[in-house]
């Protein structure tokens, strides 16, 4: 009886407490909100455009640019048109991004395995080098290279140099730069043929291990070849690269290749910033793998190389791969505060000069945040799959 | 049976040996243990002995403390007073102009009502932030409702008879500090929102919040900057001017919401199941769920991650400059171009100025977090 009222009771829950009702008319109500302040901005821009005559479109991509850019790594002149300008920009963001997350990655574990370090000097430095880097800004950290230290640099015809061949002056720092011949492709294949074999090696060897338990020494025999080959292959086809030296003439340097200084301020500084937060995400990794371990591992009898190569470093990697490709996306997002000191990324030539000449505000923001946002879906796909990879397999 | 042979006394307590106990132990264990540490330490205390005393040098027997213009902060190849190899920081720069680092163009006779904003926001924050203190409630809803309102009529002035101050007179710390808590302010109440949205049943509302946070945590601060402050007059209707400052506002604000929303996320995700089916079961609604259950248990696991938010915007704060706003690091970069101040030491000094000031507010957050942490780290403690 009384179960029969309640069900009556609940098929008349009025309908403004049904949840399902409620879901729906809410996600309406969303839906009709963002169609119409889509709307209301597509109206707004339209007539905005019409009333101060601006273009629209993509067509400004093929005109004539009419600047020059101070680091090119494709051909790129005055003559060249917006598009050429924009992929100039684009890899110049791509090189100093590379660049700093190669280094990057170098010291911040060196300054996370320093953190740990049983000497106490090492370890506060790691410390004090860490606290005091990542509560800085990072555009305060590339005004302070780029003003402060690079910019008080000699001129050139003072220029201090290292070896008679690298050459630190105001205008950036001069270097020899490679010269390939064409015979230098053997060289090319020589190290590709090398790092197969490496491949190959290793595949072998840690089969051989599982098969019989002997061990091959597979890092040394490695660098062996990856040295060797090219090498042998260099003096084989009768030495096919060779180096341009910088010299100076009259006021700069001619020849070789210089950095400019915008490149070397922002790769300083986002190298030594972005290294203190991977320095605790290595730290942290680390500190997650439980002592038991490297215990376990001890009273197994292997030596503290293999302890830390066999046992730690993979368990390590699983805490510490998440974190680190946010700080690989970080670096690239924050090498857009190239703007700032006019190193020419995709930001500063693309966003800042492109956009003032044309005034397409639109077209170019969103391209250049499509940019950014394409950057950023690549890199975390590739760290996730690396990451699926290594993750621990379960039963 | 007569046991005299054995002693009655304790022996004396001998001090352990030097080896393995007191500064020579800790030094050989801490600093010699092998050959590699050993190199380590060497290296280390050369590298001090080499930069230490030159950076004392530098900062504070060779600085500048006092002085009118650059000129004394100059070596003598630029016509200053100081023998030829000499450097030192020019702080009298920072001194000169630390009314404009402060205020940036806010005129000097109504400099008082930015103290005022920030006494009451500092004696607020005061009140919240220590425990002992009663009635957090009260000072809660005043900090987050009424304070904006004060702060902004004592700012931006135009009524009660307080002289209109446009925004483009606003500067340094003032302008770093509206940035920071407006979009502090702005962005903890939406990112829970936000996450709420993303973790919701759904489809429509879990889409919307989806593309929000993953666009905004894709593109780099400084293009939503720059979309506000030349794309978004374009999308405006005519006749509807928005304030560079609020333009910038705006951007900051969306950007951290979306950064928060994740942190947020990750509490509610470490929520364990049977808390919801447990407030189900009490026949609580979805948002006295939330607000009861669920939202104080998973903001308690994330403060370190809303902390970390706020110093990562608090720091980021510093790129409006880039579209033109004068924030601490603007009216910086202004003041250097002062040609009176024009010396070799002038932009050292004043980066490491600046830079202290950052350092001193990130570096106070950490430690409130690491703090607040241990304080409310309860229940899972063995």
């Amino acid at each position: 009886m009384s179960v029969s009222t309640e069900k009556d009771d609940s098929a008349r829950v009025p309908l403004w407490n049904d949840p399902n009702v409620r879901g729906l008319v809410s996600q309406i109500v969303l839906i009709a909100f963002i169609v119409w302040f889509g709307y209301e901005l597509f109206s707004n821009y339209a007539s905005n455009i019409a009333k101060r005559n601006i273009a629209t479109g993509f067509g400004f991509l093929s005109t004539t640019a009419g600047f020059s850019i101070a680091q090119t790594l494709i051909p790129y002149t005055e003559e060249s048109s917006y598009g050429q300008a924009f992929l100039v920009g684009l890899l110049n963001t791509l090189l100093v991004s590379g660049i700093g997350i190669f280094f990057a990655t170098i010291l911040g574990v060196l300054l996370g395995i320093a953190r740990l370090s049983k000497n106490w000097i090492i370890a506060k430095l790691a410390t004090m080098y860490v606290e005091t880097l990542r509560n800085i800004p990072l555009l305060l950290q590339i005004y302070f290279w780029y003003v402060a230290v690079l910019g008080v640099l000699p001129m050139p015809r003072n220029a201090a140099s290292l070896l008679d061949s690298f050459y630190l002056h105001k205008r950036g720092l001069s270097m020899p730069k490679p010269i390939f011949d064409s015979a230098a492709v053997i060289v090319l294949l020589a190290l590709i043929a090398a790092i197969v074999l490496v491949v190959f090696l290793s595949r072998w060897s840690r089969k051989r291990q599982e098969a019989t338990g002997e061990q091959f020494p597979v890092f040394l025999s490695s660098l062996g070849i990856l040295i060797a080959l090219p090498v042998v292959a260099y003096f084989l086809s009768g030495s096919p690269i060779h180096l341009e030296y910088s010299v100076l003439k009259g006021f700069n340097f001619r020849g070789g290749m210089t950095l400019i200084p915008e490149f070397m301020a922002l790769l300083l500084a986002l190298v030594l910033y972005t290294a203190s937060f991977i320095a605790e995400i290595v730290r942290a990794g680390i500190q997650a793998v439980s002592h038991g371990q490297t215990e376990a591992a001890g009273a197994l009898g292997l030596r503290p190389g293999q302890i830390l190569r066999q046992v730690v470093i993979p368990q390590a990697l699983r805490v510490i791969i998440p974190p680190l490709t946010s700080q690989y996306l970080n670096l690239t997002k924050n090498s857009s505060l190239a703007a700032a000191i006019a190193y020419p990324d995709v930001m500063h030539t693309f966003a800042g000069i492109v956009l003032n000449q044309t005034g397409q505000a639109v077209e170019i923001i969103l391209i250049t945040m499509a940019v950014y946002l394409t950057i950023s879906l690549l890199t975390s796909m590739f760290m996730n799959w690396y990451n699926a990879k290594i993750a621990l397999v379960e039963r | 049976m007569s046991d005299h042979y054995i002693r009655k006394e304790d022996a004396p307590l001998l001090p352990p040996p030097s080896s393995v106990a007191g500064p020579v132990h800790w030094i050989r264990e801490n600093l010699f243990s092998g050959w590699f540490n050993s190199i380590m330490t060497l290296l280390a205390i050369y590298v001090l002995v080499v930069t230490v005393p030159g950076l004392v040098e530098y900062l504070f027997i060779n600085a500048v403390w006092d002085s009118v213009d650059g000129k004394a902060c100059r070596p003598a190849a630029g016509g200053g007073p100081n023998p030829a190899d000499w450097s030192g920081a020019c702080w009298s720069f920072a001194k000169a102009k630390f009314g404009f680092f402060m205020y940036g163009f806010y005129p000097d006779a109504l400099r008082w009502r930015v103290d005022l904003t920030g006494v009451i926001g500092a004696v607020g924050l005061v009140l919240l932030l220590i425990e002992t203190i009663p009635h957090k409630r009260w000072t809660a809803v005043f900090m987050l409702f009424v304070y904006p309102v004060i702060a902004y009529i004592l700012l931006s002035g135009g009524m009660f008879n307080l002289e209109y101050v446009e925004t483009n007179r606003w500067g340094g710390i003032l302008v770093t500090l509206v940035v920071a808590i407006t979009g502090i302010v702005v962005s903890l109440p939406l990112g829970i929102l936000l996450a709420l949205g993303r973790r919701s049943k759904m489809p429509a509302m879990r889409f919307a919040s989806v593309l929000f946070i993953e666009i905004w945590r894709g593109v780099p601060l400084i293009t939503v900057l720059f979309m506000a402050s030349v794309m978004l007059p374009l999308f405006l209707p005519e006749g509807v001017h928005f304030d560079k400052l609020l333009r910038c506002l705006i951007g900051v604000a969306l950007f951290s919401t979306a950064y928060m929303a994740e942190v947020v996320r990750g509490g509610l995700q470490a929520i364990v199941r049977g808390q919801y089916e447990g407030a189900q079961a009490l026949g609580l609604s979805y948002w006295k769920t939330m607000g009861l259950i669920i939202l104080p248990q998973a903001l308690k696991l994330v403060i370190p991650g809303i902390v970390n938010t706020f110093i990562g915007l608090f720091k980021d704060t510093t790129l409006v400059l880039i579209v033109g706003i004068l924030d601490l690091l603007g009216t910086v970069q202004t003041g250097l171009t002062d040609a009176k101040w024009f010396s070799p030491n002038t932009a050292t000094s004043a980066y490491i100025f600046t830079a202290a000031i950052f350092w001193a507010f990130c570096f106070a957050m950490s430690r409130y977090s690491i703090y607040m942490e241990n304080k409310l780290h309860t229940g899972h403690k063995r």
